[in-house]
């Protein structure tokens, strides 16, 4: 592949579960793409998608009950429709995950040490002794200190903050081109949480791998990700360059959202700015805009008709919102 | 104010009441462990030939014939040590191959779901539907009455509780997000069963094996009462059980003996399993 191809294209990638009550439409129709070395961010509430967006990518959704469109193409290759052997070639070695709860995410019964190095000798073939090295030398890079030791302990052991270092260090170990982490930092207490997101970003820029950064928190991807990427009932509803999105949203949702986060500047017992009302139903959406039940600039059409996935063309290409009365905020920036 | 040096103990106390597994343990263990080398060693050990006949029948327990003699005469204690060949021999080997058929119907169950699921879990129901001592009796009487055949009988019956257990237990952890986390870095599905799912399942199963082997030697004396284990005179529990029968009025001693030695060997094998199931039980584990 040539290095002026994009990474990953995604590409009206769609995620429908058959259930009892009908087709819950959890991933509608996404597209985007990423380049080498860019980080993008998925910000939606709970239940938008993007934890399933994330599976779809992978291609790691059971094949029951599951109806699947579009395309994932990674260096050329169309993810979605490779053979299981050939999907467990790349899954580890070029893409890696990073999972929310690192509690549950580490094989509790075999040794931290045992599950670093067992990437690195089935995908890179390294003998044990080399493997233990490249290991200790892995944990000691994502700032595990007494690495030695760490390596002989079990998962139980090692404190929250620690076994995402480690899971972090399991999902680097091949020297992947594409980290999708999803929600890695949920599970985590406050404190710790920059630590991994600061973490996460070295080994990015170390390692000129791409990332897809996934959370329901606007706050931990604002200044580490290149785009973001607003989800809204499975679909983009805004996508937009980093700062641009934080300074001239033009999707009212976008604008709900950045508004909710609490301000510390703000007077004690400020109300906190809420988006009201509750997601979607999946199953059966709201005609015409998905967030029209809850948006307070609402108007009549936003209620029939759907709006599309549209530029500003007069400004850029890179800003792509769906709305039919986009909001006109110019926050200082 | 609350006294404050009081809580200290009870913290300790409560800690040490979860990390130990009690006397109670130790003491089934040590019977279970007891009997095993009485039975394993019996030829090196100075026990008498369980097959002798004596001159005196009908015996109470005394110097000469520990626990007595029958009504042949032969001597009491050697023939339970003996018997005990035969029913551990059964209850180990047959829930050994129960484990490993079993095992391997539940994980695959378990962890693959969907189709193959239904049709396993069909053939263990179909199994468990079955009259178990109707199908122990087909059997050993086709094939024969000796201790393989009496072992695969209850091999087989024991086959569908343990893959419904093993499959149970396959369930919860192949929902975990350790295996998807082993997946997503290229794990095939058989290097997760061996390596993500088995070594987890096998603490339960482990724990829940004592119960089994307690419940199969039961059935080993039960068919033995029926006079369908292992052929006289090798001795049995059940079928010293069945002999004294006749004689409960002049010496209950040769039934109460052997059922004693079989009551306390369940026992301890039901309270090992219990305690090793309350030490591992991943719930107070916090996994």
């Amino acid at each position: 592949m040539s290095e002026t191809t994009p990474l990953l294209i995604v590409d009206d990638l769609v995620t429908h579960f058959r259930t009892d009550r009908g087709l819950v439409r959890a991933v509608d129709g996404v597209s985007f793409r990423l380049e080498r070395g860019e980080t993008l961010g998925i910000v939606g509430e709970s239940g938008s998608g993007k934890t399933v967006l994330s599976r779809s990518i992978m291609g790691l959704l059971p094949p029951k009950n599951v109806v699947t469109g579009g395309s994932v193409r990674f260096e050329g290759r169309d993810l979605t429709t490779l053979k299981p052997e050939d999907k467990r070639a790349i899954w580890g070695a070029e893409i890696a995950m990073v999972f929310q709860d690192p509690m549950t995410s580490l094989t509790p019964l075999m040794r931290v040490g045992k599950q670093v190095i067992e990437g690195l000798r089935v995908h890179l073939d390294m003998d044990k002794a080399r493997a233990i090295e490249t290991g200790i030398a892995l944990l000691r890079s994502v700032g595990i200190p007494e690495p030695e030791r760490r390596m002989k302990q079990f998962p139980f052991e090692l404190s929250g903050g620690m076994r995402q270092r480690v899971t972090i260090a399991i999902a680097i170990a091949c020297g992947p081109k594409l980290l999708i982490a999803d929600e890695p930092t949920t599970a985590l207490d406050v404190t710790v949480q920059a630590q991994i997101l600061n973490l996460l970003q070295d080994k990015q820029r170390e390692r000129h791998m791409a990332m897809i950064l996934v959370t329901h928190d606007l706050g931990v991807v604002a200044g580490r990700t290149d785009h973001i990427a607003v989800m809204y009932a499975g679909k983009v509803v805004e996508k937009a360059p980093t700062r641009k999105l934080f300074t001239e949203m033009r999707m009212p949702y976008t604008e709900a959202l950045i508004k909710s986060i609490p301000k510390a500047d703000q007077p004690s017992h400020t109300r906190l700015a809420a988006i009201g009302g509750r997601p979607p139903d999946l199953v059966n959406p709201p005609a015409g805009c998905n967030f029209a039940p809850r948006c307070p600039y609402a108007r009549e059409k936003c209620h029939v008709e759907e709006p599309p996935l549209t530029t500003d063309s007069s400004v850029d290409d890179e800003h792509v919102f769906a709305c039919w009365y986009p909001v006109d905020v110019k926050v200082a920036g | 104010m609350l006294p404050l040096p009081v809580d200290i103990p009870i913290a300790e106390a409560a800690q040490r009441r979860r990390r130990t597994l009690g006397w109670m343990f130790w003491a089934s263990l040590g019977w279970v462990a007891l009997i095993i080398f009485l039975a394993a060693f019996a030829d090196l050990l100075p026990i008498q030939d369980p097959n002798a006949l004596r001159s005196a029948s009908n015996l109470g327990p005394g110097i000469d014939h520990l626990l007595g003699t029958d009504s042949l005469g032969r001597d009491m204690f050697a023939r339970v040590v003996y018997a005990a060949r035969v029913s551990l021999t059964v209850g180990f080997a047959s829930i050994a191959i129960g484990l490993i058929f079993g095992g391997t119907m539940g994980v695959i169950a378990g962890y693959y779901r969907g189709r193959i699921d239904k049709v396993l879990m069909a053939i263990a129901d179909v199994m468990l539907a079955f009259p178990a001592l109707v199908f122990a009796l087909a059997i050993v009487t086709f094939l024969g009455q000796n201790l393989r055949n009496v072992t695969i009988a209850i091999a087989v019956i024991s086959i569908p509780g343990i893959a419904r257990i093993v499959r149970a237990s396959t369930l919860s952890f192949a929902q975990r997000d350790f295996v998807l986390a082993a997946r997503t870095l290229g794990a095939s599905n058989r290097r997760i069963i061996v390596r993500e799912i088995l070594p987890n399942v096998a603490i339960p199963i482990g724990s829940f094996s004592f119960i089994a082997v307690a419940l199969a030697v039961v059935g080993e004396g039960a068919l033995a009462f029926l006079g369908l284990s292992v052929q006289a005179p090798t001795a049995t529990w059940g079928g010293m059980i069945n002999d004294g029968r006749s004689f409960l009025q002049d010496n209950p001693n040769l039934s109460l003996i052997p059922s004693g030695v079989l009551f306390i060997t369940v026992l301890a094998l039901n309270f090992a399993g219990d305690a090793l199931r309350a030490r591992f039980d991943t719930k107070d584990a916090g996994l």
